[in-house]
């Protein structure tokens, strides 16, 4: 089954053509750790999901790309076509000449509504394409215009429009230190109205993959492509290919399906996050080796200390012993330390991978109790590696990790909301005091829930 | 891509003007080395084929035939605007895009707003018009005038309530060179006062600048220059007041320097807009981020760095200080100090070399020195342009709505009192029909209440920061 990617505004072109460039590069690598049959199935089946084919064999991302102004979208498709490996389709393309000026308000309610119809078209076409759909990956950002106002557009119409298809939204969270003055009001307008009409919520901080590229891979003047290409190997290592039951050269038909089924159990809590292990610069790659005991060890403290890299964890959170109350209902005004968890899908790729162990995590204490281990944790394993690590983890979560931000984020937009300032930005394009009061609403009710896990 | 129209009114505002044709033109020429008629330069410029007569001329793509500035020049006398149309710059203007007249407005803003005004307001709604109908998508009106004179003052502020009016949708930016203390027209404190109420009421952003401060930098410059402190020489082209390279050549005349500062300014403001990026950010951003309430909209501004080494390798440090000077008194373009008022919101527009971890170092690094008003500790808005302007590697705009200026407006509200109370020169005025000693006195109070409302902000400053209690919901 195949997934649609929408990319939307700077930020979602950006990154969707770097996603489409690491899945690419990935699937054509020699260093697989696999017999070439392997291999060629698993080729076979990323390019099921991400790329159709053309004449000259060059394969066409399966990607709709939006943007209310024309410079980025022409970078990206000429990046693309440039690279030779891939492109995108020459008509997947929808554009104007005038951006939303970072205003929420503009890009839902003067664009959304303006241009629905051409959006919708150019979608519906790439859905043609499909043999079959699994659903639809929307790229934004929830700090300008565009991808956030016209994202959350989008996709409420994309849920009316193909009611029995999935829907998975990739979130960038800004800097905590502004990129954009009003990040705040958009961020909490997107929240809420994508809470209502998207399947999952897959968030990436700009904090921590800056800092990923500052520790990990030890980039001096790190560029926002770096960030996106961190982002990038996270998504790949998610999304590519992994074995079904029937194991060995037999992949998974359904990616979002499945991914939906094992991490979202219940509609409140959609907010899910990836964590990744080992990752490195690909100078200090060679000089590295793995054990599948290190790496799930220092990933599982990543997941309980809400670390998002594997340096500078905190070793010294623990579970709550069984019996006690956890700390997670703690008030927040004192530090969250223990990141309690809804449900985890673990994915292992590489060498050796049937002998890992992952007992670990499947400890009730790391988990919230109403559902039982053996329904919250699941795992993935496949044999042939990702994009040159050797042995490579990645931790798709449903958990506290995000309450911390989202509640410094409503607090921040809550208490620029009291003084008023930038609200005739919004009111002038029909978004009134009623409709941000609504989503604080559903957003302070959000955190209420993951507070009390 | 969008297209702005620039509106350059007497004589201040068509001698910047002219200084900014000619430095954009310079920048495209560095940019775009094909010759190809391209999105970037079709912001500000047409393409026009010389041979055809009358309007067909435009064409839209392909190689460059001959470049029309999007302008409108407007003088109430004839000297300046002549200049202009004999000089090196005289092919990339349409002798169509003219207003002029002979008697010139006398340094008295009742002639410019109101006799002027109803003179040409037909005239001039049809030249706006015939610009805005040659663009794809008009987004922005410039508008380039100062503040103490009278045809500048007067007819430029008229023209803001039209451009209200008939394009309601289009931005209005005015760029106004206010009188420095020294200012050797008498009546330039009622001309100022005058055009800030209509400043107040019908700009949607406005870049106050003053003379001192341009000359201040000017003298800043030169003392380095022939110093011969810095051991390397100075790239000429770099120098922010230089026209050097510039496409044509023309002779550097008194204001020259300080009006390239101004031109560099305005490229500077819409090279996110113009060229690519990592982190874009267009004209409508800059209001949208910058202006928290209507009234609210005067912008500092600040340039660095003002001239560039010969050094190739530029190491860290320099980068730095090129940040920390953004936000140095001595690099303001208004006699004003934000390091030690209240920022509202700060927008730092990037070009060149410089990349995200760039920015958010220095971010954090000058952020314990900076005073935010409460609601908005974090109002920074960012933009990386990826292409540098001409002679630098790399240059940084700030803008900031900060509460520095309102020594400014309270000094001008002081000089015009000093006037206004010996009804000194009022005469000129309340001859012009339409002009009564109410106009005054209201103008008076638009001024007012506006540095009421920094007042107001600036009371704030020394509270300690408060979260408010959050919106509670039932469980």
């Amino acid at each position: 089954m195949s997934i649609v990617t929408v990319q939307l505004g700077q930020c979602g072109n950006q990154i969707g053509f770097e996603v489409f460039d690491a899945l690419n590069t990935d699937s054509h690598c020699p260093q697989g750790l696999c017999s070439k049959r392997e291999n060629e199935a698993y080729q076979a089946s990323c390019k099921e999901r991400f790329f159709s084919e053309e004449e000259n064999g060059v394969p066409i991302a399966r990607a709709v790309l939006v943007d209310m102004e024309p410079k980025v979208t022409s970078q990206t498709l000429s990046k693309a076509a440039q690279s030779g490996r891939w492109k995108y389709g020459q008509h997947s393309c929808f554009c104007q000449k005038q951006g939303s000026g970072n205003n929420w308000a503009y890009g839902y309610s003067v664009h959304g509504p303006r241009h629905e119809e051409a959006i919708m078209n150019l979608i519906q076409k790439e859905v043609e394409k499909c043999d079959s759909l699994s659903g639809f990956f929307i790229i934004m950002s929830m700090a300008g215009g565009t991808g956030s106002g016209l994202g959350a557009f989008v996709t409420q119409n994309l849920q009316d429009q193909y009611s029995n298809s999935l829907k998975m939204n990739q979130i960038i969270w800004p800097y905590g230190t502004g990129e954009v003055i009003v990040q705040n009001y958009n961020s909490v307008l997107t929240l809420s109205h994508l809470y209502r009409s998207s399947d999952a919520l897959l968030v990436h901080e700009n904090d921590a993959l800056h800092k990923i590229c500052a520790k990990l891979m030890n980039i001096k003047q790190i560029s926002f492509s770096d960030i996106n290409q961190v982002l990038a190997h996270q998504l790949g290592s998610v999304f590519q290919p992994t074995y079904s039951v029937e194991g060995s050269c037999h992949y998974r038909r359904n990616p979002l399906g499945d991914l939906m089924e094992n991490l979202v159990p219940h509609p409140e809590f959609k907010m899910l996050g990836i964590r990744n292990i080992p990752q490195m610069s690909e100078n200090s790659l060679a000089y590295s080796t793995f054990t599948w005991a290190g790496l799930l060890k220092h990933l599982r403290q990543m997941l309980i200390s809400n670390s998002k890299m594997e340096e500078g964890i905190d070793w010294q959170v623990r579970p709550p012993l069984s019996g006690l109350p956890t700390f997670g209902k703690v008030s927040l005004n004192r530090e969250l330390h223990f990141n309690t968890s809804i449900a985890n899908l673990v994915i292992l790729r590489g060498k050796d991978v049937h002998s890992a162990d992952l007992g670990g995590f499947k400890d009730p204490a790391l988990y919230t109790s109403w559902l039982e281990p053996i329904h919250a944790v699941n795992v993935w394993k496949t044999q042939r590696a990702f994009s040159k690590y050797e042995k490579s983890a990645a931790l798709v979560s449903n958990s506290q990790f995000l309450l911390k931000p989202l509640d410094t984020i409503v607090g921040k937009a809550w208490n620029m909301f009291a003084s008023k300032a930038y609200i005739h930005q919004y009111t002038k394009f029909g978004i009134e005091e009623e409709d941000f009061l609504d989503s604080f609403a559903l957003l302070e009710q959000v955190v209420a829930s993951y507070c009390n896990l | 891509m969008t297209q702005s129209v620039v509106v350059q009114v007497g004589q201040c505002g068509n001698q910047i003007g002219c200084c900014f044709w000619d430095l954009a033109l310079r920048e495209h020429a560095a940019v775009n080395q094909k010759g190809i008629y391209d999105e970037a330069i079709s912001s500000f410029f047409r393409n026009v084929d010389t041979r055809v007569v009358g309007d067909g001329g435009s064409i839209s793509k392909g190689k460059i035939c001959s470049l029309k500035a999007r302008a409108v020049l407007i003088d109430m006398e004839e000297g300046v605007v002549n200049e202009i149309l004999q000089g090196p710059l005289r092919d990339v203007f349409d002798s169509k895009q003219l207003i002029t007249d002979i008697s010139g407005s006398g340094n008295n803003w009742a002639v410019g707003h109101k006799v002027f005004g109803s003179l040409y307001q037909e005239q001039i709604l049809e030249k706006l018009r015939k610009s805005a109908e040659h663009c794809d998508c008009l987004q922005c009106f410039f508008i380039i005038h100062s503040m103490g004179g009278g045809t500048g003052s007067g007819l430029g502020t008229f023209l803001l309530k039209v451009l209200e009016d008939e394009f309601p949708e289009v931005y209005r930016f005015v760029t106004s060179i206010y009188p420095s203390g020294e200012d050797d027209v008498i009546t330039s404190p009622y001309n100022s006062i005058l055009a800030m109420k209509e400043l107040n009421e019908h700009a949607d952003c406005v870049l106050p600048i003053d003379n001192q401060s341009l000359f201040d930098i000017i003298s800043k410059i030169d003392l380095m220059v022939n110093s011969g402190k810095l051991g390397t020489t100075v790239k000429p082209k770099s120098l922010v007041t230089s026209s050097a390279g510039a496409v044509k050549k023309r002779h550097q005349k008194p204001f020259d320097a300080m009006n390239n500062i101004v031109a560099n300014l305005l490229l500077n403001l819409t090279s996110s807009a113009r060229f690519e990026g990592s982190l874009n950010m267009d004209l409508n951003e800059i209001s949208m981020n910058l202006v928290p309430f209507p009234q609210l909209h005067y912008l500092v501004s600040s340039l660095t760095p003002l001239y560039t080494l010969a050094d190739v390798n530029i190491p860290t440090r320099r980068l730095d200080q090129m940040f920390s000077d953004a936000f140095s008194k001595d690099h303001q373009l208004i006699r004003a100090d934000p390091k030690h008022s209240l920022y509202l919101a700060c927008a730092l527009m990037v070009r060149g070399n410089v990349q995200v971890s760039d920015l958010r170092r220095n971010i954090e690094r000058l952020k314990p020195s900076l005073q935010f008003v409460s609601w908005n500790q974090e109002g920074w808005k960012t933009s990386l342009c990826s292409v540098p302007p001409v002679g630098h590697s790399h240059s940084l705009l700030a803008l900031a709505n900060n509460t520095c200026v309102k020594p400014t407006f309270m000094e001008l509200k002081e000089r015009f009192m000093r006037l206004y109370r010996k009804k000194a020169h009022l005469h000129h005025y309340l001859q012009i029909e339409g002009m009564e000693e109410s106009c005054f006195m209201e103008a008076v109070s638009s001024l007012s209440g506006l540095v009421e409302e920094y007042n107001q902000l600036d009371a704030t400053k020394s509270m300690p920061v408060e979260d408010l209690p959050r919106l509670s919901i039932a469980v």
